[in-house]
């Protein structure tokens, strides 16, 4: 089997719409995915170094609160603070639901995969809930930009991203003999390095040890963030001295940022980085347990183009396992409203202009309920690639009462089932799913059938 | 508590698809013991020594400048040497009471990288290693396997994540307790029909929809015995009710357990997350600490007359560096911790070959040098609850684990 519009559209996009024709081609999903970025340009999201309130506005209204001569200077402050808070909190659900528009009406459903892909293999959780609003202009600005680059330019975004220095205590960091360190008494966490090695190059089978995490984690020293000057590299906490990284030499001389790119760059193009990142996405994409054959394709192609991930997509499009290989990956709970939305073709203007408890009620909650809380995954890994962590009773419940009641809110007239079927499905439904929404004895029960069915969840 | 109010809370956990007049509680085959086994994740690894602070060895302090121990710190003594972190201070009277203890300087086979997730799924699985091929079966799931005839009841994995030392061909019932389920009648019956050649959704789905059921027959037995002025338990209202306040989520994990393991469940596991330590561990303690003694009280009050026959294990991946690092927290090390709690264990005390901390005492250099596996205990515990032969613990449940002698923790 070669490729297919409909299993393109289900396994690399976000599902088949009644109003967006299908990909008609490899050729076409990779013009798409390298080309403009459409989506975004219909839907802006504002980038974090562009967004208000910032962590600095917020630590500027939390200061006049407390240095409030009088109770009327004070309740102006904390009415200040609130309107801040709740600002923040609107921008949350407001650019949770443009991504949703993209994703619904979106013709280049591969690239808002890639993007929500690339997104976890970076995770970088809000450290407290308040900085939630700062996740989708994090987004936009460190990893969608860099999707089909090469692999390097979105390590060096991501690593220098101030979220992830946040969530991996980075600006703690100190080279134990830096002017800084000495000073304070203070030296390395080794978190960042880590997992810089772990989850997002080598692999954890790959060829470092130990002492390569303590010489990273030296080498990283000065990346750090604050509220008011955003990220720094700042040389008076970077260990003086070279480090040596899987038998590399970086540094030695003055510390600058250049020396940590310069590792990131080998590291991207590590043959094990570049094993690690194929079997990532094709797990992810095509099937749990992946032929080897097109992990090596993928991994090869990649650094035959010197790192570029639309040498790797490429490969993994042009493979046959791509498209012979059974739907046997389950959506995420995300990645099942969006497909159900999609498919119901709620209108996007409608999913912008919904409130803050709109939002909270179709899809925070609900996610929440599916077991995958907006990005808040269990850790630094991201969310978890097994399909029975997903398929547990719990996720099912959740996944079963948003089928059988969020449509119903959300349209107005709900499209007739026995069509529905075809259009959620494409041209050959499953017939259990067809007998059910025929057989089904409302209208919501026969697009909820379809939706809760494992034909739909699974890709 | 306002019963009628708890009432509304339980049925709310219900749905359309149990409101059939004649479903009542099932009762299900008993298990052939009648112990109960809590295992309980603490994922992110876990710094045994700031919460079990071996306070009496001299080396400690200068490892940990900025991480005081001891009394000094607010921690509590609890027998000369080791003193317990002030986040956990909730658990002194369990401890006093003989209802609460650790075991130090323990760990699992994994040794290296000290990675989370590997640790994490060592820590599972009970194997001495990842091995090739990727691991389906956890610890937990392996012993259910060798005793035959059980109801999938008898072991409940709670919580949203999925937990892989319930994990495996023995079936386990999985519940969220905050989950609700609504579909007609008419949809479920159809639900079925669409998910019958898809074992994992048509498993998952018949589950959901068992467990809903139960719930709600329960809460409506509840009701119908309240109004007929009957007597009833309340340990086993709070293990329906909705709770509220505090730590809202692990404590409802608790509550939920506690109402299973009344009934015929013998063997819970969820987990307690946020242990990784990286910077201002003393405050991520603080809280982390008095999660965990939320979730051990709740479980005591839940339990009620059952927590006598009870034994609750916490383990976590792995501990954390000797030594502090730069930014007042520990990385990832390799010996830590384990605590326990319940009435069929012999609190009261701290037990462990204590290695020392001192100079040439660490392992690489660097972490608290396990001293026995941790394996070990949840074997011997396993062994005394529920009478478990040393040869299956040794070849099956922990396949290479040498269990050796039994520790003073089983009554």
């Amino acid at each position: 089997m070669s490729f297919d519009p409909t299993r393109a559209a289900i396994r690399f996009g976000n599902g088949l719409s009644p109003t967006v024709t299908p990909p008609v081609s490899v050729a076409d999903m990779m013009a798409r995915v390298t080309g403009p970025d459409v989506a975004a340009a219909a839907h802006p999201i504002p980038h974090f170094d562009d967004m208000y309130p910032t962590q600095w506005d917020f630590r500027l209204a939390g200061g006049a609160v407390a240095d409030a001569q009088t109770d009327a200077e004070r309740e102006a402050a904390e009415e200040a603070r609130r309107e801040m808070r709740a600002a923040a909190g609107d921008l949350w659900a407001l650019n949770t639901m443009r991504q949703l528009a993209r994703d619904v009406t979106t013709e280049d459903g591969f690239r808002e995969r890639l993007v929500r892909f690339w997104a976890d293999h970076f995770t970088a959780p809000p450290t407290n809930g308040q900085w939630r609003y700062q996740v989708y202009p994090t987004i936009e600005q460190r990893i969608r930009p860099y999707i089909a680059g090469p692999f390097r330019d979105m390590l060096r975004a991501a690593v220098t991203n101030p979220m992830l220095i946040q969530f991996l205590s980075q600006s703690g960091s100190m080279g134990p003999n830096s002017p800084f360190g000495v000073r304070r008494g203070r030296g390395l966490n080794e978190n960042m390095a880590r997992e810089v090695l772990e989850l997002h190059t080598l692999g954890v089978g790959g060829r470092y040890t130990q002492d390569d995490v303590r010489q990273f984690a030296e080498l990283l020293t000065g990346l750090t963030y604050s509220a008011r000057r955003g990220f720094q590299y700042d040389a008076r906490r970077a260990e003086p001295g070279a480090e040596t990284v899987l038998g590399r030499s970086y540094g030695g001389g003055e510390a600058t940022l250049d020396q940590v790119l310069a590792a990131l760059d080998d590291l991207a193009l590590h043959p094990d980085t570049a094993h690690h990142l194929a079997r990532k996405l094709a797990v992810h994409f095509i099937a749990p347990d992946p032929d080897p054959d097109l992990v090596g394709a993928m991994a090869a192609a990649y650094l035959a183009e010197g790192g570029q991930l639309a040498a790797l997509y490429q490969a993994m499009l042009q493979h046959e396992a791509a498209w012979a290989t059974p739907a046997r990956r389950v959506k995420r709970p995300y990645g099942f409203v969006a497909a159900s939305l999609r498919a119901l073709a709620v209108p996007p203007d409608e999913l912008t202009g919904y409130s803050y408890g709109d939002v909270a009620r179709g899809v925070f909650r609900p996610l929440t309920a599916m077991g995958q809380t907006i990005h808040q995954p269990p850790g630094p890994d991201g969310w978890p690639e097994e399909d029975e962590a997903w398929i547990t009773p719990q996720g099912m419940a959740g996944r079963i009462t948003w089928a059988m009641q969020m449509p119903e809110r959300l349209l107005d007239r709900l499209p007739d089932p026995r069509d529905f079927v075809f259009t959620a499905l494409g041209p050959t439904p499953p017939e259990a799913v067809l007998f059910a929404a025929n057989a089904a004895e409302t209208v919501p029960d026969g697009i909820g059938l379809v939706l809760a069915s494992s034909a739909f969840q699974r890709r | 508590m306002d019963r009628r109010r708890f009432l509304l809370n339980a049925a709310a956990v219900g749905c359309s698809a149990a409101a059939s007049p004649l479903i009542t509680p099932v009762a299900l085959a008993a298990a052939p013991w009648d112990t109960r086994l809590v295992v309980i994740i603490l994922r992110g690894g876990v710094d045994g020594l700031d919460v079990i602070q071996p306070y009496g060895d001299p080396a400690l302090a200068a490892l940990r400048p900025n991480l005081p121990v001891g009394e000094a710190a607010g921690a509590l003594d609890l027998d000369g040497f080791y003193s317990l972190h002030s986040g956990f201070s909730a658990l002194k009277p369990m401890y006093d009471a003989g209802e609460f203890g650790a075991v130090h300087a323990v760990s699992t086979p994994y040794r290296g990288k000290r990675s989370h997730f590997d640790g994490q799924d060592i820590l599972e699985a009970g194997l001495p290693g990842l091995g090739q091929g990727g691991l389906r079966d956890g610890w937990l799931n392996r012993m259910l396997q060798i005793i035959p005839g059980l109801e999938p009841e008898i072991a409940y994995a709670i919580g949203p994540e999925q937990l892989l030392v319930l994990t495996g061909e023995a079936r386990a019932a999985r519940w969220s307790p905050e989950a609700e389920l609504r579909i007609s009648a008419n949809a479920r019956a159809l639900l079925n029909v669409v998910h019958h050649d898809d074992p994992l959704f048509r498993d998952a789905s018949e589950d959901a929809i068992e467990i809903v059921e139960q719930i709600a027959a329960e809460a409506a037995a509840m009701e119908a015995a309240i109004e007929a002025g009957e007597p009833v338990d309340d340990g086993m209202m709070m293990g329906m009710a909705a709770s509220q306040g505090g730590n809202r989520t692990t404590r409802s994990l608790a509550q939920f357990a506690a109402s299973r393991l009344r009934r015929d469940t013998r063997i819970a596991a969820f987990s307690v997350n946020g242990w990784d330590s990286h910077a201002r561990q003393s405050r991520q303690l603080d809280r982390r600490g008095s999660a965990l003694a939320e979730v051990l009280i709740t479980l005591k009050d839940g339990l009620g007359p059952v927590w006598d026959k009870t034994a609750v294990l916490c383990m976590t991946e792995f501990g954390r560096t000797a030594r502090e690092n730069g930014s007042q927290g520990t990385d990832h090390g390799t010996g830590g911790a384990l605590f326990y709690a319940g009435g069929a264990l012999r609190g009261g005390q701290v037990l462990g070959d204590w290695p020392g901390v001192g100079e040439g005492a660490l392992y690489e250099g660097r972490d608290l040098l396990p001293t026995r596996d941790v394996r070990a205990y949840a074997a011997h515990a396993m062994r005394g609850l529920i009478g478990l032969d040393r040869a299956a613990l040794e070849g099956v449940i922990f396949p290479g684990l040498e269990m050796g002698d039994a520790p003073r923790f089983v009554l």
